[in-house]
């Protein structure tokens, strides 16, 4: 169990985590969301105490991190920055880890078979691929067993294998009841392993839902229209919570009515139809929708922006 | 698939262990340190260095001095000093011991182990406490014994070769001799942990070097252009002046005495770590 209450951090005149209040329950996969530069690696870091916040509070399992006894056995980390000193070999690495809290170097092996890094134990860190790196600092946050897990983009570098292997790991270990906390920057990656999630954006909190409800809310299902009478379809169709959008002259967008509404509106208008194509917006097309005012570094997003307001508007 | 289920295997065992292994203990953190400290091969290539440096560069002069004996001035035999020459090496030997200090503690920030580390250990200052335990007592096991070798060899070489019909080899035994030979190996143990506090309060293996290397070789000679009632009043209090007054036998002018030299370097030291300490204790990581 990890609670933040009123969580905030500055660095300077930034403004890294702003207020921040959610609580992760043991027994699920609990998925950190946010664009790049939300804050969760520096809230990541507040939980481990490594950065002290500027006002509120984090615990652990009820205390705060650093006034655990055994911290190793309460929370494992994988942090995004690399923490692994590149001249030591993985297996000094854990086993150093290990003796900080008198944990027997048998364990060490065990873990070091379990992210499969058995062939380059003993060679220097600073030889490792990404992967083999991120294989490494997830093997020292399961060394002490720990309660909580807690990775930041674990995912990072790893091949379709590995990221499966993580996933199915991450569940496992949610199903055995402990709590799994993992960040990430894409939703269909979350979509897949997260049981509710966090969303943040520019330190904030947006959402603190359940990926179920989160897919249901935020999923737009719309219809795409061709038809030579499209601009009449469009009036016809129109009413409370129907949205229209006109991609180019005879292709419209129409969200909030079913295809084959659709398809009997225009059959008893008699218009011609050429296409009737139902859609499911994506969950990253939701995702990006909902933190797009909260992204630090916008792209082209004050167009989108324009144009998603023309779209609920029409 | 298959990889799914080889990893899921080892996964559950992780559950049906629950380990009941300790907590955070001094103790631990100490072998968690010796561990670091003995898995790095920069460690062992640089103690190694500063082993070799103090007793290379008290043979060879030595060895140069006695094979030229017989020709040498009589000005040349009466500044040469036996015990000077055979403590040479400590001058490069401290630069060696001193980095590897720096290093110990940049090292972990410079590379991220500093985040893994703090993690394992959230109250922080054992790590300290650990590292100064563990590369203290490394340095001091390996730099007595250095210091006495460089002696006994040195004096070895010079051994047979007379001044006023007196050898000119000295004695462990002879007054003074046994303090600065030891106190040479004490000297270096404190220059590393003085490295390391520096490291501990820059985090940063350049600005860490650049200090010591300021505090060792650049600031002394630099005292020399002010007026030498300046220089005579000032230098004696500088800290590595001040330590390597335990290295003296003939106490010369302007010069702290051999102890009192040797525990300024140390307190000097002890405000460095101590300052390192609360740092530690307050930065973001």
């Amino acid at each position: 169990m990890i609670e933040i209450r009123q969580l905030t951090k500055r660095y300077g005149e930034t403004v890294a985590v702003d207020d921040l209040t959610f609580t992760v329950k043991p027994g699920m996969v609990t998925g950190f969301l946010g664009p790049n530069g939300s804050g969760k690696s520096t809230t990541m870091r507040l939980i481990l105490g490594l950065d002290a916040p500027s006002a509120g509070e984090v615990t652990v399992n009820g205390k705060r991190y650093a006034d655990h006894r055994a911290p190793m056995h309460e929370v494992g980390a994988l942090l995004e920055a690399r923490s692994i000193h590149t001249g030591r070999s993985a297996f000094s690495h854990l086993l150093a880890l290990a003796q900080t809290h008198g944990i027997p170097r048998s364990r060490v092996d065990e873990v070091i078979e379990l992210v499969g890094l058995e062939s380059v134990a003993r060679k220097r860190a600073g030889g490792f691929s990404l992967g083999m790196g991120q294989r490494l600092g997830i093997g020292a946050a399961l060394l002490g067993d720990p309660e909580v897990v807690m990775l930041d983009e674990p995912v990072n570098g790893l091949d379709p294998d590995g990221i499966r292997w993580i996933r199915d790991l991450m569940r496992q270990l949610a199903a055995e009841g402990r709590t799994v906390f993992l960040s990430s920057h894409l939703m269909s990656e979350m979509a897949l392993t997260a049981d509710h999630l966090i969303v943040i954006g520019r330190g904030r909190l947006i959402a603190d839902v359940s990926v179920a409800e989160f897919i249901r809310r935020h999923s737009r299902n719309v219809v795409l229209v061709r038809s030579p009478d499209a601009d009449e379809l469009a009036r016809i169709v129109a009413g409370p919570g129907v949205q229209v959008d006109v991609v180019e002259p005879g292709l419209i967008e129409v969200g909030g009515v079913t295809a084959l509404e659709i398809g009997d509106q225009a059959a008893a208008h008699r218009l011609v139809l050429h296409e009737l194509t139902p859609q499911q917006a994506s969950l990253e097309e939701a995702f990006m929708s909902l933190t797009r005012d909260e992204v630090e570094y916008h792209g082209t997003s004050h167009n989108q922006q324009t144009h998603e307001n023309e779209v609920l508007a029409a | 698939m298959t990889t799914t289920t080889l990893a899921i295997a080892p996964a559950t065992s992780i559950a049906q262990r629950r380990s009941s292994t300790g907590r955070v203990t001094q103790l631990h953190v100490l072998r968690s340190e010796w561990t670091k400290l003995r898995s790095l091969r920069s460690t062992r290539y640089t103690l190694l260095a500063g082993i070799g440096a103090t007793i290379a560069f008290a043979v060879i002069p030595a060895a140069i001095n006695a094979s030229r004996w017989a020709t040498m001035s009589t000005h040349d035999k009466l500044t040469f000093h036996p015990l000077e020459t055979s403590l040479i090496g400590i001058n490069f030997a401290q630069l060696a011991i001193g980095v590897l200090g720096v290093l110990i503690m940049s090292g972990e920030y410079s590379t991220g182990m500093i985040r893994s580390t703090f993690s394992a250990v959230p109250k922080r200052l054992p790590v300290l406490w650990a590292k100064i335990g563990v590369f203290g007592t490394v340095t001091l096991l390996l730099s007595v014994p250095a210091t006495l070798i460089a002696f006994f060899a040195a004096q070895a070489v010079l051994s047979g070769h007379t001044l006023f019909g007196q050898n000119i080899a000295l004695s462990i035994s002879d007054p003074g001799v046994a303090r600065a030979v030891i106190g040479g190996g004490l000297y270096l143990t404190i220059v590393g942990l003085f490295g390391l506090g520096l490291g501990a309060i820059l985090r940063n293996t350049a600005a860490g070097i650049s200090a010591l290397a300021a505090m060792l070789f650049v600031i002394p000679p630099l005292l020399n252009v002010l007026p030498s009632s300046w220089d005579n009043a000032i230098s004696p209090y500088l800290p590595s002046t001040a330590g390597q007054a335990i290295m003296q036998i003939d106490h010369p002018a302007h010069t702290l005495a051999p102890w009192t030299g040797l525990g300024l370097f140390a307190a000097y030291t002890a405000i460095v770590i101590g300052a390192a300490a609360i740092l530690l204790k307050r930065r973001d990581v």
